[in-house]
């Protein structure tokens, strides 16, 4: 794709690209991926923390523990937002703390606190799902399509 | 007046008698403070919305200036002004409050040269006795329109950069004593294809470097004219690609003779990755920075070359590549100009 559109600038335009990206300072990719393992990581161990914590204290089971251990690291989410910390967190792990459930929550949260100076309907209620509302988009749509494949496979019997 | 091909020269000298230079809290712990006139501790100025914030830097720097010179609010014929936001509201806002007549203007980060510019030219025709002409930006305003919300945590690439919360303002007379204005260029669009809006740095140098070419080539001179160009927010990169390029079409420019705002204004370990940005950045550093310079005596003639990128979140979720323009105005201390 990009090369397709390459191919339709100019010359001009072709080399200044090329003298541009020759000078511009790249996404160091490995690094990047490091720290995005380690955050993800403790962030994922934190959570497996607090589920045991309510499997061993409250009356949950290993099932059933995921719902409130999930509305724990959102809550912790929200106050690390809401000082101001989770931006930080994003900047140095990147991938590591959007894609935990921590990273859905901040794409939620900071949106409503965002839009809080348009007020509760047209701002916050509005514009609380903007970045985080192509993921149930596409999470929900993408659930459908494979719960639609698994029930023809069970009705045709190959499953 | 017009000399070459889009280069006014300004013989009646219109001068920049006093400025007002506003700044936010980052902006207070970098490298340059001691040239802004007041520094915010609070990114809202206790006003309700950040875009209010930005209005009141506006309505601020423009008092300031007002003070700083003997002049009342009602000799100023108009006021000059743009910034990045929708409508350009936190301008217009500003021009309802202190009352002047006023031109709303839009070259995103490019407005300061082009407010500069343009009251230059009035002043010089005889079309007006003093102007005020600035420009604001703020930090969460721009990030809200362009790109994420505040507290987001988003990964930017090494190669974005960090809006500046602040106004600049220039009080621009026919007569007084201070900087004055000798020359500006207006810059055309360059496009180079660029669709990458978290590298404005490397889209915006094709422009400076247009501009900055052209500059020379109407005004007859060459670079060793100019104690320093000031470039507005190419950040290390543009600046980087815009220096090599002016190099390889055949004008010698020093490595130190060529300073870019986006780069003077923060400190080395402030987290703002390729260096500031904002139609505040070349804003504030000029009036406030480099303006001291020049009344110090450091420095005597100087070229700013204000960059900006137009685009617009539409624009740049429908693919559309970056326009990029860059405007110049000629600045000399006052007793050297003849």
């Amino acid at each position: 794709m990009a090369d397709k559109k390459k191919k339709k600038l100019p010359p001009e335009a072709q080399n200044y690209q090329a003298f541009q990206q020759d000078r511009e300072v790249k996404r160091p990719v490995l690094l990047n991926c490091l720290k995005a393992f380690l955050v993800g990581g403790f962030i994922c161990f934190i959570g497996q923390l607090i589920s045991t914590f309510y499997v061993y204290y409250f009356n949950f089971t290993e099932q059933t523990a995921g719902n409130p251990t999930t509305a724990t690291l959102i809550f912790i989410t929200m106050l690390l937002t809401g000082f101001g910390i989770y931006d930080r967190i994003g900047q140095f792990a990147g991938a590591g703390s959007a894609v935990p459930v921590t990273g859905f929550g901040n794409a939620v949260i900071s949106s409503a606190i965002e839009y809080k100076t348009e007020g509760f309907i047209l701002g916050v209620g509005s514009n609380m799902l903007k970045l985080a509302g192509p993921v149930i988009v596409y999470g929900v749509f993408s659930a459908f399509v494979i719960a639609l494949i698994k029930t023809l496979l069970i009705k045709w019997g190959v499953i | 007046m017009l000399q070459g091909h889009q280069t006014w020269v300004f013989e009646n000298k219109p001068t920049i008698i006093s400025t007002g230079v506003v700044g936010g809290p980052f902006e207070a712990k970098g490298s340059i403070p001691e040239d802004f006139d007041i520094l915010h501790e609070d990114m809202w100025l206790k006003q309700d919305s950040f875009e209010k914030a930005q209005q009141m830097l506006m309505e601020e720097s423009c008092q300031v200036a007002l003070k700083k010179s003997s002049i009342e609010k009602e000799q100023v014929q108009f006021f000059i002004s743009g910034d990045l936001i929708n409508q350009i509201t936190p301008t217009s806002f500003t021009a309802k409050t202190i009352g002047i007549p006023y031109l709303g203007i839009f070259s995103a980060c490019a407005t300061s040269a082009e407010s500069l510019a343009l009251s230059a030219y009035l002043i010089n025709s005889g079309g007006a006795d003093y102007i005020l002409s600035g420009t604001s930006s703020h930090n969460a305003t721009a990030e809200k329109q362009f790109r994420y919300p505040t507290e987001y945590g988003g990964q930017k690439p090494p190669t974005s950069q960090w809006t500046v919360t602040g106004a600049g303002c220039a009080l621009v007379a026919k007569e007084g004593s201070g900087p004055v204005v000798t020359s500006a260029t207006i810059g055309k669009i360059v496009d180079m294809g660029i669709t990458d809006p978290f590298n404005m740095g490397g889209a915006m140098a094709a422009a400076a470097v247009n501009t900055i070419e052209t500059h020379f080539k109407d005004r007859n001179i060459d670079p060793s004219y100019y104690d320093l160009i000031v470039t507005g927010d190419l950040g290390h990169i543009g600046r980087e690609v815009s220096l090599d390029l002016l190099k390889q079409r055949g004008l010698s420019i020093r490595e130190d003779q060529y300073v870019d705002c986006g780069l003077t204004i923060y400190r080395e370990g402030q987290p703002v990755l390729a260096g500031a940005s904002g139609p505040a950045c070349s804003a504030v550093v000029t009036y406030g920075h480099f303006l001291n310079k020049l009344k110090r005596g450091e420095i005597k003639r100087m070229l700013l070359v204000a960059t900006g990128s137009l685009h617009s979140p539409l624009s740049i979720q429908q693919k559309d590549p970056i326009p990029c323009i860059a405007h110049a105005v000629s600045i000399e201390s006052g007793s050297d100009a003849t």
